[in-house]
């Protein structure tokens, strides 16, 4: 799950993490006075979406009056902001964060994530902050710091001041680094955070270590262990079929093309898009209806995938182990004829009671495409698409 | 010959009174897997279809059944703590089959697991391993399959049975089908199973099935290109996966331009793996391969160059997470 810049700041100042003072604004009014409470001579306003790359997307804005954040506000407000991260769809912007300015001295980067090679959580940090980092990492391994986490212990002062170092902070900054990266590994860990990144992290003018920007993103599986953390969540960033899908225990996830695709297994829902590319169509979604899928989550997916206007033709694609065919053949009957199927619809079932569900189908007054293998489910997928 | 399990391996399942439990140990027992045990604590001195005495540990289950092989069904908020559990009891494998493992619980037990050379884990959010004709740990459906010579190891649980079920339907039995599970962080990796399958005098040749997400692929590349003198077929799923979507698996997503396909396909190539565009051809590649082993390690002695020091293997006395 995501949450937004200004509540990962709230966050991880309560684990001793430094970041600007700000306030949420929902209107322009508030934006105003929320500059005005923030005095100083500068401030930002900073469009609230669960995306990255804001800046560059016109975003976050400089106001040095609580009049210019007014106006900055009542432009932001409402308008949809097309980032690397949001695609060409864009993110509607429903809230502002102001913050105060600071005077930057140097931009860093500092990021806490699992490293899965070693199955530890790994901080990362790099002088080259404010820019992407997967492309210094691509580019410039070498100028990726790295300290890796032994759960045991968390992260050590001494391995925060080894970062500090090789960032070549000096002085007062050095401390400073090491409460904030301590603080930030601390909310990582308390919470069950995946990702923990701070781009940039900014070294004043005075020699103080603050977020300039910050995103958390948790571990879905541990949120209800941390019922406030899942208070958090936004619905309104989210795409709501894949919303839908996890009210279902579905796992959906939309994608571009015109074949609804409805398969059991992730890697077998995987397979079935790749199988389909590979025949020259292209997948509307990824949906894994569960290695044991019953009748009444066959239903579901089949209305979820139907409710995609994209969608020009469905491939169902199940492999029976433990559910039986004949059951899932039943779910599609009941599934197709509930929400009334009017595209062709592509089924390759194989697995337990395979010739019991084939006959059901066979025998149902629906236009159902029977397919042998997955190959063959996706070339008349394609073709049936194409057709439509 | 078989890896892992066979027909004298006694299972013992924790969480064998939840609904996931007694389904799949009632279905295990049908197999003919030696189930001797269950664990549910504050159930103890029950048992379980009449037959399977219920404990209320595992160490004490252990001590009464001589038990040496866990299975977990165990609701994900506990799961951690039941592997653990497991461990300490001395158990030589212990399955986790529960999908849902918060990863930070998982990175504890990775730690707690550390050096211990007794327990190999496998899984969590894992199908199991299959000894066809002897001993079925997990969830698959056990009627697919036939005892024979094709090792099969996968991140994934549905593409496992689609692959068996060719080998079956063209008449390849399969040694073990082991699955590793779809998580970032988990217990017994793909070299490490490899490894199991070249020493395995009943496994010809193995199936390997991965997904986008992480770099076990290429590890495992590695190491065939090594170590492996049996043949391997492979398929990777996710060729068409966007970057920064997780898919379905918790391990299952392209992140900061690592765990993509290409990079996996590539290296399985360069290892000398014959690889499969989708999964629908592994059986007739298997059946390829097999029927002409001579020129496949006539290739993978060209490939090593001539006069090459085989390097074999220590057996697997070792940490069970640990891969290459």
């Amino acid at each position: 799950m995501k949450i937004h810049e200004y509540q990962a700041k709230e966050l991880l100042r309560r684990f001793g993490v430094a970041v600007p003072r700000g306030y949420l604004a929902a209107t322009a009014l508030e934006a105003e006075s929320a500059s005005r409470q923030l005095g100083g001579p500068i401030c930002v306003v900073k469009a609230q979406i669960h995306a990255g790359g804001r800046g560059k997307a016109g975003g976050v804005k400089l106001a040095r009056s609580p009049e210019e954040a007014q106006q900055h506000a009542e432009e932001l407000l409402g308008t949809i902001l097309r980032t690397a991260q949001t695609g060409p769809a864009g993110q509607e912007v429903r809230k502002l964060y102001v913050e105060e300015g600071c005077r930057i001295a140097r931009e860093l980067y500092l990021g806490v994530t699992l490293d899965r090679e070693s199955g530890r959580v790994t901080m990362m940090a790099s002088s080259e902050g404010g820019v992407d980092i997967e492309d210094v990492a691509r580019n410039h391994p070498e100028r990726i710091l790295r300290a890796s986490v032994d759960p045991l212990t968390g992260l050590t002062p001494h391995q925060a001041r080894r970062l500090a170092f090789e960032l070549e902070l000096v002085g007062e900054s050095v401390d400073a680094f090491v409460r904030f990266a301590t603080g930030l590994y601390r909310a990582y860990a308390a919470t069950d955070a995946s990702l923990a990144e701070i781009n940039p992290l900014v070294v004043t003018v005075a020699g103080e270590v603050v977020a300039l920007d910050a995103k958390m993103t948790f571990d879905d599986n541990a949120l209800p262990q941390h019922p406030d953390v899942a208070a958090l969540r936004d619905p309104a960033e989210e795409d709501p079929r894949e919303a839908a899908a996890k009210d279902h225990e579905l796992s959906y996830i939309a994608l571009d093309g015109d074949i609804g695709c409805m398969v059991n297994g992730a890697g077998l829902a995987m397979a079935t898009m790749d199988v389909i590319r590979l025949a020259g169509g292209a997948p509307a979604n990824f949906l894994d209806v569960g290695g044991g899928a019953d009748e009444a989550k066959v239903a579901a997916a089949f209305e979820l995938l139907l409710a995609d206007p994209n969608v020009k033709a469905v491939l169902v694609n199940i492999f029976g182990g433990i559910m039986k065919c004949d059951v899932i053949a039943n779910g599609i009957l009941a599934a197709a004829r509930q929400v009334g199927l009017s595209i062709p619809l592509v089924v390759r079932l194989q697995g337990t009671n395979v010739a019991l569900g084939a006959q059901l189908l066979a025998e149902s007054d629906l236009d159902i495409i029977p397919a042998d293998d997955l190959g063959d489910a996706a070339r008349k997928a394609v073709a049936a698409a194409r057709a439509a | 010959m078989s890896i892992l399990v066979d027909r004298s391996t006694r299972l013992l399942v924790q969480g064998i009174t939840g609904s996931a439990g007694s389904f799949h140990a009632e279905q295990m027992m049908d197999y003919g897997t030696r189930l001797v045990a269950g664990v549910t604590p504050g159930r103890g001195g029950t048992r379980f279809a009449n037959a399977v005495p219920v404990f209320h540990t595992v160490e004490r289950a252990v001590r009464e059944t001589g038990a040496d092989a866990s299975v977990i069904f165990v609701p994900p908020a506990h799961a951690a703590d039941a592997i653990l559990e497991a461990a300490e009891a001395g158990l030589r494998l212990v399955v986790a089959i529960t999908e849902g493992i918060p990863i930070l619980d998982m990175v504890r037990v990775k730690r707690a697991l550390a050096g211990n050379t007794r327990t190999r884990l496998l899984g969590p959010n894992c199908p199991g391993v299959i000894t066809p004709g002897e001993c079925k740990i997990g969830i698959m459906p056990g009627h697919i399959h036939r005892p024979g010579r094709v090792g099969i190891v996968s991140r994934s649980g549905t593409l496992t049975y689609e692959a068996v079920a060719q080998l079956s339907a063209l008449g390849m039995g399969q040694s073990t089908a082991v699955g590793i599970g779809g998580d970032p962080v988990h217990g017994t990796g793909f070299v490490d199973v490899l490894r199991l399958f070249e020493e395995d005098p009943g496994t010809d040749a193995v199936i390997l099935i991965g997904e986008i997400g992480g770099t076990e692929e290429e590890s495992a590349a590695a190491w065939i290109a090594e170590h492996m003198t049996k043949p391997v077929v492979g398929f990777i799923a996710g060729r068409t996966a966007p970057p920064g979507k997780r898919m379905g698996h918790a391990g299952a997503v392209i992140s900061g331009g690592s765990g993509t396909a290409e990079a996996k396909l590539e290296a399985l190539r360069r290892a000398g793996v014959a690889l499969c565009d989708g999964p629908h051809l592994l059986g007739r590649t298997m059946r390829e391969v097999l029927s002409a082993p001579a020129r496949r390690a006539q290739h993978r002695r060209e490939r090593r160059g001539a006069g090459g020091v085989r390097v074999v293997p220590a057996r697997a006395a070792k940490a069970p997470d640990r891969e290459a």
